[in-house]
């Protein structure tokens, strides 16, 4: 489960001062739920989820992912979760094959619980072909089945994606979407950001719609229809 | 902190770096390489540039002497030069190197050397020119011969004995051991060498791992994991540091290897001192000594570059930031090269100079061992600070995510 209290994250930035990024966002996503963020470019989407993924700390509020607070236990919070974006790119040296063994090292994984969940997520996404070749070679859609194998080496309960589907072709934009289902298929809690109306409506269980670092409204796909009185979003 | 964590990340930047033609030719190649063609090459086109002024015959002028005309003609016999006629613009020639030195005789030089009065010559060069200084050395070496076979007429004249006026003769004898002598170039260099090296085998991966990292987008990725970022900032220093330690141990390997080339290359085309220069020779005790001061200096560096390159977005602008950096170690590194710079209780505490100076000592067989130990607890407190820092930037997201 992810549960956000009250997030905001402030920058101090040399010319324009204090910046609210994000500015009180609550919400909470339940196991096999997906919850979206909808938002245009810089309506606090990243960093909001840069802080479920402790990756920046909240200036106030707090927020839990898988029961972990991310301010008390950073450390357990991310080995609960997944995160992927088009921002987190390869390691361009590694082999896909070193590249997720890796990961799976750091989140503690022993050498044989590791070869037996790399095999299982070669075969799985069909990376065989190219497991043994170093990243840098890769096409987007290599790349993208690498950084879900990632993501999945140490079978985190919680998934964040952030604009995952962004500059990407049709084909790895599928495939990608295909894989948020499958999470929530088998459970997971997902959220997931997009300024991508469709996307969203096609996707989410529940909407969040954040502009200017507020959560201006936020329930499911027929709620916020009603609200707005409107057949789409 | 993770131990194990720190190994993991460790172990794949190292094998990262491996793959990585840049940071070889940084770490390896370099080293290698560079000193052999420095060492080997610079002597060479040395050597060969002395030679070739060695072959040339130098044009020479004479100014005055036509009432000497017998030492005139002596002069003009000297072997291997060009006499031309005299000119007013002598100065001019010389500094335009139309003329590589010219002498000047007084007004009846033969005579007053028969009467006993004394006389004054001068011999004109460019200072410092090579090629003047030889044709300077020709005149210097006629008169000197002139002036003694006087002396040696006049004694003769007065039935005195030559050993009147050398009562004695003078011999020096090197009695110093061979390390501390032969090894007078090669090893005031080579603390110069270690450090340099240490601080450019460094500079690559320590941008490679921070800006270079945010600059590929693999920061946030791996910010992502489960790893803390303490870890994470010391399995890159540490192999930070193993490149910068790598790159200074192939240095003296090279430059070991290089100078016994270039000695033994060298040794029939030069004079023994000046081939001596060439030769190194440490024993290995002083070798691990200097390495064990070392050792902080790349703990220094290491930490340091990691901590600046982190504030840079990219690898450019690591390399603007790291580039004045250089300077700043250059120039203690280059001041413990001056002559008279010696080591003392205040120096000891100057960073980067301080192990310089100390291993310029060590490598000549000369122990302070007080001194030592205060520039190894000093040299741990400036890397233990950098190292903090860099520590402490890690955490820091506003450098991490620098907008």
């Amino acid at each position: 489960m992810i549960e956000a209290r009250s997030l905001t994250k402030i920058f101090q930035d040399k010319k324009r001062g204090a910046v609210r990024a994000v500015d009180g966002v609550s919400f909470r996503c339940e196991p096999g739920r997906i919850y979206g963020l909808l938002g245009a470019n810089g309506a606090g989407k990243t960093t909001t989820l840069r802080m479920l993924a402790t990756i920046l700390s909240p200036t106030s509020g707090g927020a839990s992912v898988a029961g972990f607070d991310v301010v008390a236990e950073p450390e357990k919070a991310r080995a609960s979760l997944g995160f992927l974006s088009t921002a987190t790119a390869l390691y361009g040296r590694l082999t896909a094959r070193e590249f997720i063994e890796y990961f799976g090292r750091l989140h503690g994984l022993g050498e044989d619980l590791l070869r037996e969940r790399v095999e299982a997520l070669l075969t799985r996404l069909e990376m065989r072909e190219f497991s043994d070749r170093r990243c840098d070679t890769f096409s987007t859609g290599m790349k993208q089945k690498t950084s879900i194998a990632r993501v999945l080496v140490h079978d985190p309960p919680v998934m964040i994606f952030d604009e995952p589907t962004t500059g990407l072709d049709v084909m790895t934009a599928r495939t990608i979407v295909s894989f948020i289902r499958e999470c929530r298929e088998r459970g997971k809690t997902v959220i997931f950001s997009t300024h991508v109306m469709t996307e969203a409506e096609k996707l989410c269980d529940r909407i969040g719609i954040i502009h200017g670092g507020r959560l201006l409204a936020e329930g499911t796909l027929e709620d916020l229809r009603a609200r707005q009185g409107l057949h789409d979003l | 902190m993770s131990a194990r964590n720190i190994g993991i990340v460790y172990r794949k930047e190292l094998m990262d770096s491996l793959r990585d033609r840049r940071t070889l030719i940084s770490t390896i190649v370099m080293p290698l390489l560079l000193i052999p063609v420095m060492t080997i090459g610079f002597g060479s086109f040395a050597i060969s540039m002395v030679k070739k002024a060695q072959q040339e015959t130098p044009r020479v002028m004479v100014l005055g002497g036509e009432d000497s005309p017998k030492i005139l003609a002596a002069i003009q016999r000297i072997p291997g030069t060009q006499f031309v006629p005299p000119a007013d613009d002598y100065a001019r020639q010389i500094s335009n190197k139309v003329i590589r030195a010219a002498v000047r005789l007084p007004a009846g030089f033969a005579a007053a050397l028969q009467s006993g009065e004394p006389a004054h010559v001068e011999i004109y060069v460019y200072e410092g020119e090579l090629k003047s200084e030889i044709a300077g050395q020709k005149l210097r070496a006629f008169f000197d011969d002139l002036r003694q076979r006087t002396i040696e007429s006049r004694l003769a004249e007065r039935n005195l004995s030559p050993g009147l006026l050398r009562p004695f003769d003078v011999a020096k004898k090197n009695v110093a051991p061979e390390e501390k002598v032969g090894a007078a170039l090669t090893s005031s260099l080579l603390p110069y060498m270690v450090i340099l090296m240490c601080l450019t085998g460094a500079m690559y991966p320590a941008m490679d791992l921070t800006a270079g990292e945010k600059e590929r987008g693999t920061m946030e990725t791996i910010l992502t994991s489960r790893v803390s970022r303490i870890d994470l900032v010391l399995g890159k220093f540490l192999l930070v540091l193993t490149a910068s330690i790598a790159t200074a141990l192939l240095a003296v390997i090279s430059m070991g290897a290089s100078s016994r080339m270039a000695a033994k290359m060298f040794a029939g085309e030069i004079p023994g001192a000046a081939a001596a220069q060439f030769k190194l020779s440490i024993n290995p005790s002083a070798l691990v000594a200097v390495f064990m001061l070392v050792i902080p200096v790349g703990v220094l560096f290491s930490s340091a570059l990691l901590a600046v390159s982190l504030f840079a977005k990219t690898y450019k602008e690591a390399q603007s930031y790291i580039s004045p950096l250089m300077i700043v170690v250059i120039v203690p590194a280059v001041a413990s090269l001056m002559p008279g710079v010696d080591l003392n209780w205040r120096l000891a505490l100057v960073p980067i100079l301080n192990v310089s100076l100390v291993s310029k000592e060590i490598f000549t067989g000369t122990y302070h061992w007080s001194l030592i130990a205060a520039i190894f607890a000093s040299s741990c407190v400036y890397a233990g600070i950098a190292l903090a820092a860099a520590v402490h930037l890690f955490q820091r997201e506003d450098v991490l995510f620098r907008a």
